[in-house]
């Protein structure tokens, strides 16, 4: 007979392993629910055709949010023509060009730090710099401190999307006698583009949903304007704002805003990942 | 056969360095005007590398260092004044594994072309078709142009890969182990076509499979451990080879 007991041990603690991770996946499953069941529940009934065409309103009285959905709107898209071509062409330099450089790894370094910087940071810094010199805040200023996010994000998915690129595309176009800027823009690009564009897409998710970089640089604006030289209204400020106001309206349209965010949010997420997903098929 | 024809290129008294590892230990060898030289030898033997000297492939990898001459048409490609894209305009090279692009059938055929000439659309569609007639492609392709090249099977995606070598109107073309990702009848139409393409072009070919060898080449070179065992006329070594360890390869005693 064949001694069984180690095997019992094995077995025995294979399944108390088991639960604790099944225990820490639910907890984690059910927190995500938790949050966005409550904030269907409470959000949704906020929603309605007056947020997205009434100005958010003084305190008192009702309103909506399109001055900060424009805002949003009109900085993280300047935010993402600013970082995202930087972020690009840096990450093409170190997957294309860096070969055996220590300043690449020199970059690599500084950017890891900058992923992982805290936005209040970023925040001040583009405050010491665009906004203290020229004496007041602006949509630039706000957009500028949300492009210094999206720099990282896209460098470093625009690096290793590139080296995924197999040795053997790289060697073909070479061996046409094609020279290098070409073999990187019509070649490399094309093949590893759906990981760039994802690597794109989820900088603007992170960066809709920022407070703290826009604390010191936009502000916040109670009008509709189009001035980007001047304070612009934002989603997230505005419910920063209004979620700590004691007006029943306010709180109202903070969880709108909230709602709003969050689907723009999964939304782009889920086009991520449909995007990488077809990269593989 | 006939008198020797003309040296396309030649290989003289050449060596390759992997960083310090000595992978050619001073290969010297022709390559004849519009004949198909195959090159057989057990695996890190040289073969490869010895292609990818001829187009100088190796100048992507910093590490890698030849020394010696090859001559193209009587001039030396490994000196540093040597322009490397129009090296590899005159002497094209196709890959073990297919690597279309990835961009339509169309595209990856007129992209090499238009890398050197401006030509109206009409010419150009007539250069796309003729590439794609060169390769044995057409008519299995003529209907759907603007399909992406990494839609094809595997055979059709090698023989798209030829037609792009082809188009640009190379030289010389290298073929490095072109059919061993592919199915036999795949492999059938490849070395036909090979056998066609050496009407107009120089051809070298690596390839693990002796009666390939046999089959589509004029000339063959046995290589071992970095060094050129043998090389003449393909009758020759498959019937009377000189050396033993020649003999002893090609009747699958060793390798």
């Amino acid at each position: 007979m064949k001694d069984v007991s180690k095997y019992r041990v094995r077995a025995r603690s294979s399944s108390i392993w088991m639960a604790l991770s099944v225990a820490a996946t639910a907890l984690g499953l059910g927190m995500l629910a938790l949050i966005l069941g409550s904030l269907f529940w409470n959000g949704f009934t906020s929603l309605s055709p007056r947020v997205f065409t009434e100005m958010t309103p003084p305190p008192g009285s009702a309103g909506g949010l399109l001055n900060a959905i424009v805002g949003s709107l009109m900085m993280t898209a300047l935010g993402v023509l600013v970082g995202a071509p930087l972020g690009i062409m840096a990450g093409t330099w170190l997957a294309e060009y860096s070969a055996g450089s220590r300043l690449a790894s020199v970059v690599r370094f500084i950017n890891d730090i900058l992923l992982s910087a805290p936005s209040i940071v970023i925040g001040l810094f583009i405050y010491t710099v665009a906004v203290a010199p020229i004496g007041r805040f602006s949509g630039i200023a706000g957009a500028l401190a949300l492009a210094v996010i999206v720099i990282p994000v896209t460098l470093r998915t625009t690096e290793d999307m590139l080296r995924l690129v197999p040795t053997a595309l790289r060697e073909a176009a070479y061996a046409l006698g094609m020279p290098r800027s070409l073999v990187i823009r019509k070649v490399i690009y094309s093949a590893a583009k759906s990981g760039i564009v994802t690597g794109v897409l989820l900088a603007v998710a992170r960066i809709s949903g920022e407070t703290a970089p826009l604390l010191f640089t936009a502000l916040n604006n109670q009008f509709f304007s189009w001035d980007m030289t001047r304070p612009v209204a934002n989603l997230p400020y505005v419910i920063f704002q209004f979620a700590s106001s004691p007006y029943k309206d306010a709180q109202s349209l903070a969880w709108a805003g909230a709602i709003i965010i969050t689907m723009t949010v999964l939304a782009l997420s889920v086009t991520a990942r449909s995007l990488s997903g077809s990269r593989n098929s | 056969m006939s008198a020797t024809p003309a040296e396309k290129v030649s290989v003289k008294n050449l060596r390759f360095f992997y960083g310090q590892n000595l992978a050619l230990k001073g290969i010297n060898l022709p390559l004849y005007d519009r004949k198909v030289t195959a090159f057989i030898g057990p695996s890190g033997c040289g073969k490869s590398t010895l292609l990818r000297v001829l187009n100088r492939m190796y100048d992507l990898y910093p590490k890698q260092r030849a020394e010696g001459e090859v001559l193209l048409d009587g001039e030396n490609i490994l000196g540093p004044e040597q322009d490397l894209n129009l090296l590899r305009a005159r002497i094209g090279m196709v890959f073990q594994k297919p690597t279309p692009f990835p961009m339509s059938i169309y595209e990856n055929i007129a992209f090499g072309i238009r890398l050197y000439e401006n030509l109206p659309r009409s010419e150009m569609d007539d250069r796309v078709e003729a590439a794609l007639r060169g390769a044995a492609l057409w008519d299995e392709v003529k209907n759907k142009l603007g399909a992406s090249g990494l839609s094809l099977s595997g055979g059709q995606q090698q023989r798209l890969c030829i037609a792009r070598s082809v188009a640009v109107k190379p030289d010389v073309i290298l073929f490095d182990e072109p059919c061993s990702a592919l199915d036999p009848i795949s492999t059938a139409k490849i070395e036909e076509l090979i056998d066609e393409l050496k009407a107009h072009y120089t051809i070298a070919i690596v390839t693990h499979n002796m009666q390939q060898a046999a089959r589509v080449s004029d000339y063959t070179a046995f290589m071992y451990l970095g060094e050129l065992i043998e090389f003449d006329e393909t009758d020759r070594i498959f019937t009377a080879p000189k050396q033993r360890a020649t003999q002893d390869y090609i009747t699958g005693r060793f390798g």
